[in-house]
C-alpha cells in the first residue's frame, strides 16, 4: 500500500534544492578567480597596460615617437624623453606607449574575430553533420597543413601590411582551435536528449545551438580567447620583428627590437624595454587565462 | 557470534574530505561488521557515502583531501586504518579486492586485458609461480569469468562494456581473495547484459566462498544476492539488519520505506510514481538533528534537535526517534 | 599497418594540390608585375606587356597554378627568381637543408630535455622539482624565443665573446641559434608533458591498479606515463608551426641562410615565384612530418595499431 508523503519543511523539487543553495555558477567562478592571487596580479597589470593604451596620446605625442631627428640619435634618458631616443632620433617612450595600442587592439581585435569565425564554422560543421561537415573538415586539414607563420607570410605578401589584413592573417592562423572544439562540443551534445526535447519544445536549430551548446562550451572558449590574446601579441611581434607587420614608422615592439639590435652594445636599454613590453603584456594575460582555467575546473589543480 | 568469525568489524568510523574551501562530511559514525562468506548489501542513493566507504577500506580516498577522522577498521584481526602502507599494498588485490563501477574507464588502454590480470598475480606472488604458472591462472580466470582464454592479447577497446566489466571481475578474483567490494558493478551496463553479469557475480562467489559487499542503489540486486543490508543515508547507517529483516519485517525507516514505496509496481493501478520528495542533505552542511528530518514524513519535533540513536531488536537496528520512542513505551 | 601508411600518403596529394591552390590565389589577390620585374624600371610598356603575356601572367588564376604544377612534375622546375633570375630550386634547396640541421637540432634537444621535465614535474607535485621548473616554464611561454636570442646574443656573443652572432660556419655557430630556438620549445614541451601526466594520474585505471597493490611507482611509470606519452607525441605534430616560427625568428637574428630568411628576403622584393616554391616546399615538408608523426602514433597506440593491423 503506497503511502504518500508530504514533506513539512520542504516543498517539492525546486531549482534551489538542486543547487543545495550554492551561488550559481558563473558567481563561483568568479570567486575562484578572485582568490587565486596570480590572476588577480595579472588583470592588474593588464589594467595598467590598457590605461596606457588609451591614454597614449597623453602620456607622449605620436609624432616624438615617429619623426626622425638625427640630432637625437640614441639619446639618454632626459626629461624630454623619458626613455631616451632610438638610432632614428625617435622618442622611445611614445614608440612604446603607442605600440602598445597596436599590439593589444590587434591581438584582442584578432582573438574575438578567430573566435566568432571559428565557432560559427565549428558550428555548423557539427550541426549539420553528413556532406557540410566532411567538406568544412577536409578544406580545414588543408589549410591547417600550411604553417601559420608562413600563410601569415604569403598573406601580407600578397596584400601589403595594414592593420585590416593584419587581423584578416592572425584570424585564419587561430581559428582552426575553435572549429574543432566548437564542433566536438555539439556533436557531443547534439545526441543528448535534452537536443532532442528542445527540438521536439519546437526550437530551431540556431536557436537549440545559441542557448544549449554554447553556453556548455562557453567556459573553455572564454579560456582560449584570453590565453590567445597573448599568444596573438607574441606572434604579432614576432612579424614586426622580421619586419612583416606595419610598415615603418608604425611604432611596434617587435620592430623596435629589431632596430635596436643594431647598437645593442652602445645602447643595451633600447632593446630591454620592447622586450620587457612584450614579454609583460603575454605574461599578464597568460597569469589571468590559467587563472580562469583554474577557476573553471579547480579538479584539475589537485 | 564471536569476534573470531566476523571478517571484517568496522566501529565509529568517520570520514572526510577537506578541500581549502569546504569540508565534506562523508561517512558518519558507521559501524558494520560482516561474516565469513557473508555477503553484506549496502544500499543508498548517489552521494550517501557508499563509495568513500569502500574506498576507505581498500585505503584508496584521495591522499590529500580524505581523511579518517574517528573510528576503526579491523580485517581478519589486523586493523587497516593505521597499517603501515606495504603492508596494505599485500592486502589490496589479494585479500581484498575491488570492483568499480565504471567498466569503461577501470582499464588501461595500452596494456592487454592478459597482461592485467597477471599483474595481480605478479604482484602477489607469494608463492613464487614461475610466469608459465602466472599465465596458466589467467587462462583460468578468464574461463571462469566467461572470455575465452584466446582473447588475452586483446586491448580493452575491443571488448564490449559488459565483456570489460568481466575483465574487472577477473582480475579482482584472480587472487581468490576473501573479501571482494563490488561498487555498483552492474548500473553501467545495459539492462540485458546486468543479469548476466550479476548472475556470474553471484556464482563465483558461492564457488569460492568469498564474503562480499555488494554496494548499489537497486533493492532489487539486494533481495537476490545479499544476507545482510545495511541502508545509508547522508554517511550514516540507518538501518541494518538481515535481508529478511529489512525486506519482511514490517519495522522500517521512514527513508526506507520511502525506497520500497518508490519502486514502480507491476501489479497496481497507479498513475504516479512515488519518489521520495527532496534531496540529500549538502555533505558539507549536515542538518543538526535527523539527518532525514527534512524530508520525512514522520518528523517529530525531537527529529530537528537531537541526532536520533539506533534501536536495536535482534539482528534488526533502526536509527530513528520513531522506534527508540516505542521502545520505551 | 601498411594501408594505413599508404593511406596517408595519398592524403598528401590532395593536400599539395590544395595547397599550391590556396597560395597561387591569394598571391593572385593582388596583381603583380613580373614583366616589370624581371626587365627592370627602363623597358618600355611593349616589351613589358609582351613579357607578362609570355609568363602567362594574364591567364586566370587555375590555369597559372595549374601549369605550375604541370612545370614540377615535368620539368622539376619551380621557375625562375624575379630578382637573381635564376632557378628557384637551385638557390631553394641548400638553404632549406640549412633550415632542416637547425630544426631537427631543436626538436630532439627541446623534447629530450621538456618531456622528462614535464614528467618529474607531474610525479614530484608541489615538491621544488615542479614549482620551480613549472615556473620558469611559464614565464617562458610569455617570452618570444628572438628575445631570448637577442639576450643570448647580447651576453655570451657580444659581451663575453663565447660565441659567433651570425653565420653557421662551425659548430660553435651552432650553439647560440639553437639554445635560443630549444629554450622556448622544450618550456611548451615541460608544460603540455606535466598536464597530460596529471591528467593521466587521475584516470580510473590508475585507480583499479591501486587497487590491486600495485606499488606507486609501478602506477606511475608502467599505466600513468604510457597514458601520457600518446598525446605527447601528437602535440609534436601540433608544434611543428611553432618549431618553424622559432627558426624564421633565429635565421632573421643570427643572420643564417636558411629558408626562413629566404622567404623573408624575397617577400620585400616581391620575388613571387621565390615566394611561393618556398611555401610550397616548406608546406609539403611540413605535411611528410605531420604523416610521420601520425604514423608513429598508429604504431604506439594500441588502440590504433590493432585497428590497421587486423585488417592488414
Amino acid at each position: 500500500m503506497a503511502k504518500t508523503y508530504t514533506c513539512p519543511a520542504s516543498n517539492m523539487l525546486d531549482g534551489e534544492d538542486i543547487n543545495f543553495k550554492r551561488p550559481s555558477q558563473a558567481k563561483e567562478i568568479l570567486r575562484r578567480l578572485k582568490k587565486n592571487r596570480g590572476a588577480m596580479i595579472g588583470l592588474f597589470l593588464l589594467i595598467c597596460i590598457i590605461l596606457v593604451v588609451i591614454f597614449a596620446d597623453v602620456i607622449a605625442s605620436y609624432e616624438a615617437g615617429v619623426v626622425q631627428i638625427a640630432d637625437n640619435k640614441l639619446a639618454p634618458m632626459s626629461s624630454e624623453h623619458p626613455l631616451g631616443c632610438d638610432s632614428y632620433g625617435r622618442d622611445v617612450l611614445s614608440r612604446l606607449v603607442h605600440g602598445a595600442r597596436n599590439s593589444l587592439l590587434v591581438a584582442v581585435a584578432s582573438s574575438i574575430s578567430s573566435c566568432l569565425f571559428g565557432c560559427t564554422l565549428g558550428a555548423i560543421a557539427g550541426y549539420f553533420g553528413g556532406k557540410v561537415d566532411m567538406l568544412i573538415m577536409r578544406a580545414l586539414d588543408i589549410f591547417m597543413s600550411i604553417p601559420d607563420l608562413l600563410f601569415t607570410m604569403v598573406v601580407v605578401a600578397a596584400l601589403g601590411s595594414s592593420i585590416p589584413v593584419l587581423i584578416i592573417a592572425m584570424t585564419l592562423a587561430y581559428f582552426t582551435n575553435y572549429v574543432r572544439l566548437v564542433r566536438s562540443g555539439v556533436l557531443n551534445l547534439v545526441d543528448q536528449e535534452y537536443v532532442e526535447a528542445a527540438r521536439a519544445g519546437g526550437s530551431s536549430s540556431a536557436r537549440i545551438i545559441i542557448s544549449h551548446i554554447i553556453p556548455n562550451t562557453l567556459g573553455i572558449i572564454l579560456v582560449n580567447v584570453t590565453l590567445n590574446v597573448s599568444s596573438l601579441v607574441i606572434y604579432q611581434s614576432t612579424l614586426s620583428f622580421i619586419g612583416l607587420s606595419l610598415p615603418a614608422p608604425a611604432p611596434e615592439w617587435g620592430s623596435m627590437l629589431s632596430s635596436a639590435r643594431v647598437d645593442m652594445l652602445r645602447a643595451p636599454l633600447l632593446v630591454l624595454f620592447p622586450a620587457l613590453a612584450i614579454v609583460l603584456t603575454a605574461f599578464s594575460v597568460n597569469l589571468l587565462g590559467d587563472g580562469l582555467r583554474d577557476a573553471m575546473d579547480p579538479r584539475l589543480k589537485s | 557470534m564471536s569476534n573470531t568469525e566476523k571478517m571484517l568489524d568496522i566501529k565509529d568510523l568517520s570520514v572526510i574530505y577537506k578541500t581549502d574551501l569546504e569540508t565534506v562530511y562523508a561517512v558518519n559514525d558507521v559501524t558494520l561488521s560482516l561474516e565469513k562468506g557473508a555477503t553484506l548489501g549496502l544500499v543508498g542513493e548517489t552521494g550517501a557515502g557508499k563509495t568513500t566507504l569502500a574506498l576507505t577500506l581498500m585505503r584508496l580516498l584521495p591522499e590529500r583531501t580524505g581523511k579518517v577522522t574517528s573510528g576503526s577498521i579491523t580485517f581478519e584481526g589486523e586493523s587497516i586504518v593505521d597499517l603501515p602502507e606495504a603492508h596494505m599494498r599485500k592486502i589490496r588485490g589479494d585479500k581484498i579486492a575491488m570492483i568499480f563501477q565504471d567498466p569503461m574507464t577501470s582499464l588501461n588502454p595500452v596494456l592487454t586485458v592478459g597482461e592485467q590480470i597477471a599483474e595481480a598475480l605478479q604482484v602477489h606472488n607469494e608463492a613464487g609461480r614461475s610466469k608459465e604458472e602466472i599465465e596458466a591462472r589467467v587462462d583460468e580466470t578468464l574461463t571462469l569469468v566467461g572470455i575465452p582464454p584466446a582473447r588475452k592479447s586483446e586491448y580493452p577497446h575491443q571488448f564490449s562494456g559488459g565483456m570489460r566489466q568481466r575483465v574487472v571481475i577477473a582480475i579482482a578474483l584472480s587472487c581468490e581473495p576473501d573479501l571482494l567490494i563490488a561498487d555498483e558493478p552492474t548500473t553501467a551496463l545495459d539492462v540485458t547484459i546486468q543479469a548476466q553479469v550479476l548472475m556470474m557475480i553471484r556464482d563465483l562467489r558461492d564457488r569460492l566462498g568469498t564474503s562480499m559487499i555488494m554496494i548499489t542503489h537497486d533493492l532489487g540486486i539486494v533481495a537476490q544476492t545479499c544476507d545482510n543490508v545495511a541502508v545509508m543515508y547522508a554517511g550514516e547507517i540507518i538501518e541494518l539488519g538481515t535481508a529478511e529483516d529489512i525486506f519482511t519485517h514490517t519495522k522500517h525507516h521512514p527513508y526506507t520505506d520511502g525506497l520500497f514505496a518508490s519502486l514502480p509496481n507491476l501489479k497496481s493501478k497507479t498513475t504516479r510514481l512515488q519518489p521520495i520528495a527532496g534531496l540529500m542533505p549538502d555533505p558539507t552542511n549536515l542538518p543538526k538533528g535527523c539527518k532525514f528530518a527534512p524530508r520525512c514524513g514522520k518528523c517529530m519535533e525531537i527529529c530537528k534537535e537531537v541526532p536520533p540513536e539506533v534501536y536495536t531488536d535482534g539482528t534488526h537496528s533502526i536509527r530513528c526517534h520513531l522506534f527508540h520512542q516505542e521502545k520505551e513505551d | 599497418m601498411h594501408r594505413y601508411i599508404i593511406k596517408r600518403l595519398l592524403f598528401l596529394i590532395p593536400t599539395v594540390l590544395g595547397v599550391t591552390l590556396i597560395i597561387f590565389i591569394v598571391m593572385s589577390i593582388t596583381p603583380g608585375n613580373p614583366g616589370r620585374m624581371i626587365l627592370g624600371p627602363n623597358a618600355n610598356a611593349a616589351e613589358v606587356e609582351a613579357m607578362n603575356e609570355e609568363l602567362g601572367y594574364n591567364d586566370p588564376v587555375v590555369v597559372r597554378w595549374f601549369n605550375y604544377l604541370k612545370d614540377i612534375v615535368t620539368k622539376g622546375s619551380f621557375g625562375q627568381s624575379y630578382s637573381t633570375k635564376l632557378d628557384v630550386f637551385d638557390e631553394l634547396w641548400p638553404r632549406f637543408l640549412v633550415t632542416l640541421r637547425l630544426a631537427i637540432l631543436v626538436l630532439i634537444l627541446s623534447i629530450s630535455i621538456g618531456v622528462p621535465l614535464g614528467i618529474l614535474s607531474a610525479v614530484k607535485q608541489n615538491s621544488l622539482m615542479d614549482t620551480i621548473p613549472t615556473m620558469i616554464a611559464f614565464f617562458l611561454a610569455a617570452v618570444p624565443s628572438f628575445v631570448v636570442g637577442i639576450l643570448l646574443m647580447y651576453i655570451f656573443a657580444l659581451k663575453l665573446n663565447w660565441f659567433p652572432s651570425f653565420g653557421l660556419k662551425s659548430a660553435k655557430h651552432y650553439v647560440l641559434p639553437v639554445i635560443a630556438a630549444t629554450i622556448c620549445e622544450l618550456s611548451a614541451y615541460l608544460r603540455f608533458t606535466k598536464s597530460s601526466m596529471l591528467e593521466a594520474i587521475r584516470q580510473d585505471y590508475v585507480r583499479t591498479a591501486r587497487a590491486k597493490g600495485v606499488a606507486e611507482r609501478t602506477v606511475i611509470w608502467k599505466h600513468a606515463l604510457k597514458n601520457a606519452l600518446l598525446p605527447v607525441v601528437t602535440s609534436i605534430g601540433m608544434r611543428f608551426g611553432c618549431l618553424l616560427a622559432g627558426m624564421v625568428t633565429t635565421e632573421q637574428l643570427f643572420s643564417i641562410p636558411g629558408v626562413g630568411s629566404l622567404i623573408v628576403e624575397s617577400i620585400s622584393t616581391k620575388d613571387e615565384p621565390m615566394i611561393i616554391g618556398c611555401a610550397v616546399m616548406v608546406s609539403i615538408c611540413f605535411t611528410l612530418l605531420m604523416i610521420g608523426v601520425d604514423v608513429i602514433y598508429a604504431f604506439i597506440d594500441p588502440r590504433i595499431r590493432a585497428k590497421y593491423s587486423k585488417g592488414g
